[in-house]
């Protein structure tokens, strides 16, 4: 996956290198702005088994401050904030490979560097029997959570 | 082709009670157009509604998104056709002199009125997480219509009301103003459809084509305007499935 760009982020920006499962390194720049999120609205993408996305409603292209066509083809990966530990998406694989849906609040990075929390459920598309796909949906996150998995995170990101 | 065998219609019991004979006007239509033999059996609430889908008793059905994943998938429904322009979506609303502005204000004890409105209910419930809401820290009276759900809310029976917008918008503005909008859902991918039973698998062409077509036939707008809907829209197995996993992500 194609490194961020430091010409699309606006502020202090501060550099990470993500170790990604399926693409590698990638170099992502982070500022500290939360985007809020859209009032009455889901984010909803759907990706193929291994998590690229093959469809992106309109309020996941413009909360992530990509293009659509920047989006699809992508791995979802394209999203991962550095804050995030890489536990809470081992759950997410786990629960899938097992069958199960999965809950959980995330920290997305957007393309300009800033972030937005949601609260993600994800679930298989199962069709004549057999699991093509996967469907997430994100929804308005209670600030008491958020804050609750700040520390978490930031706790099992120490551990790393 | 016609057959000389029974069928049963009904329709999502969220129907507002004006558009009763809206039904029946329907399914004159769809008789004389189809040339079947279609009876329209309507229900008081869902719970009697799912008894007799379970029963085998229906055939053909105008169904509320959140009864869609039983009808396709544990009952081979198929999806045909679903209203052009018409999502589902939900207000939640307090009195005008409630002093929340918005969901994060509202508070732990929180009393919810509702119809029994499943979808709309479920969208609403998850409305009200981002204030730490959910069934073990609010209450929920259940009534009969949205008209009384709007004069009970003004009486202060309860704090918040569940709205199916478009009935919230056909309220008068009397009503409207001494009511405030705290959050209206932008979803746009939950809506009612058009399924059969695989009793009617060999009508599903004839079935489809004829509500895709009637805005072209003579009497097809008249029909419309009774149900208070512009068109029919193709739906494929695929768009019901993929508003059944999405409905899978907001049940809990
Ligand atoms: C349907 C679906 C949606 C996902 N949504 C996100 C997301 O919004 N943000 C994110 O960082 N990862 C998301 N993931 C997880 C990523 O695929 C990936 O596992 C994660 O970003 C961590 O990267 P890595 O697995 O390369 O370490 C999603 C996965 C699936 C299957």
């Amino acid at each position: 996956m194609d490194d961020m760009n430091p010409a699309d982020i606006q502020g202090d920006m501060q550099e990470h290198t993500l170790n990604l499962y399926e693409c590698g390194p990638r170099k992502v720049y982070t500022v500290d702005r939360e985007i809020p999120f859209p009032e009455g609205k889901l984010i909803v993408s759907l990706t193929d088994t291994k998590g690229i996305i093959t469809h992106a409603n309109r309020a996941f292209v413009e909360m992530s401050g990509y293009e659509e066509d920047e989006l699809i083809g992508q791995e979802h990966s394209i999203l991962r904030h550095p804050d995030m530990p890489a536990a809470a998406f081992k759950g997410l694989w786990d629960d899938l490979a097992a069958g199960k849906k999965w809950h959980g609040y995330v920290k997305n990075l957007r393309k300009d560097g800033a972030y937005y929390w949601v609260y993600a459920t994800v679930v298989a598309n199962v069709r004549q029997g057999k699991v093509v796909g996967y469907t997430s949906v994100r929804r308005k996150p209670s600030r008491k959570k958020i804050n609750e998995c700040i520390t978490l995170y930031k706790e099992l990101k120490d551990a790393e | 082709m016609p057959n000389n065998r029974k069928y049963n219609l009904t329709v999502s019991p969220d129907f507002k009670p004006d558009r009763i004979a809206g039904w029946y006007i329907f399914n004159t239509w769809l008789q004389k157009k189809t040339g079947l033999d279609i009876h329209l059996e309507l229900y008081d609430n869902f719970e009697e509604q799912r008894s007799a889908i379970r029963n085998q008793q229906i055939d053909l059905i105008y169904a509320n998104p959140f009864d869609t994943a039983m009808l396709v998938r544990e009952l081979d429904f198929k999806a045909l056709v679903k209203p052009a322009d018409k999502a589902d979506e939900a207000v939640i609303v307090c009195c005008e002199d409630n002093p929340a502005n918005c969901i994060e204000d509202l508070r732990e004890g929180c009393r919810i009125i509702a119809t029994d409105d499943p979808d709309i209910n479920m969208i609403g419930m998850r409305m009200i997480e981002p204030a730490d809401l959910d069934d073990s820290n609010t209450t929920t009276t259940q009534v009969a219509n949205y008209v009384v759900l709007a004069k009970r809310l003004i009486s202060g029976d309860a704090d918040i009301g569940f709205f199916l917008k478009e009935a919230y918008d056909d309220l008068t503005n009397i009503t409207k103003r001494r009511l405030k909008v705290l959050v209206t859902s932008q979803i746009s991918v939950i809506y009612h459809s058009v399924l059969a039973a695989p009793s009617l698998a060999d009508q599903y062409e004839s079935l489809s084509q004829a509500l895709l077509n009637i805005n072209t036939d003579a009497k097809g707008p008249g029909v419309l305007d009774a149900l208070g809907i512009k068109g029919f829209e193709a739906m494929s197995e695929e768009d019901a499935e993929f508003m059944i996993d999405l409905m899978e992500t907001l049940r809990d």
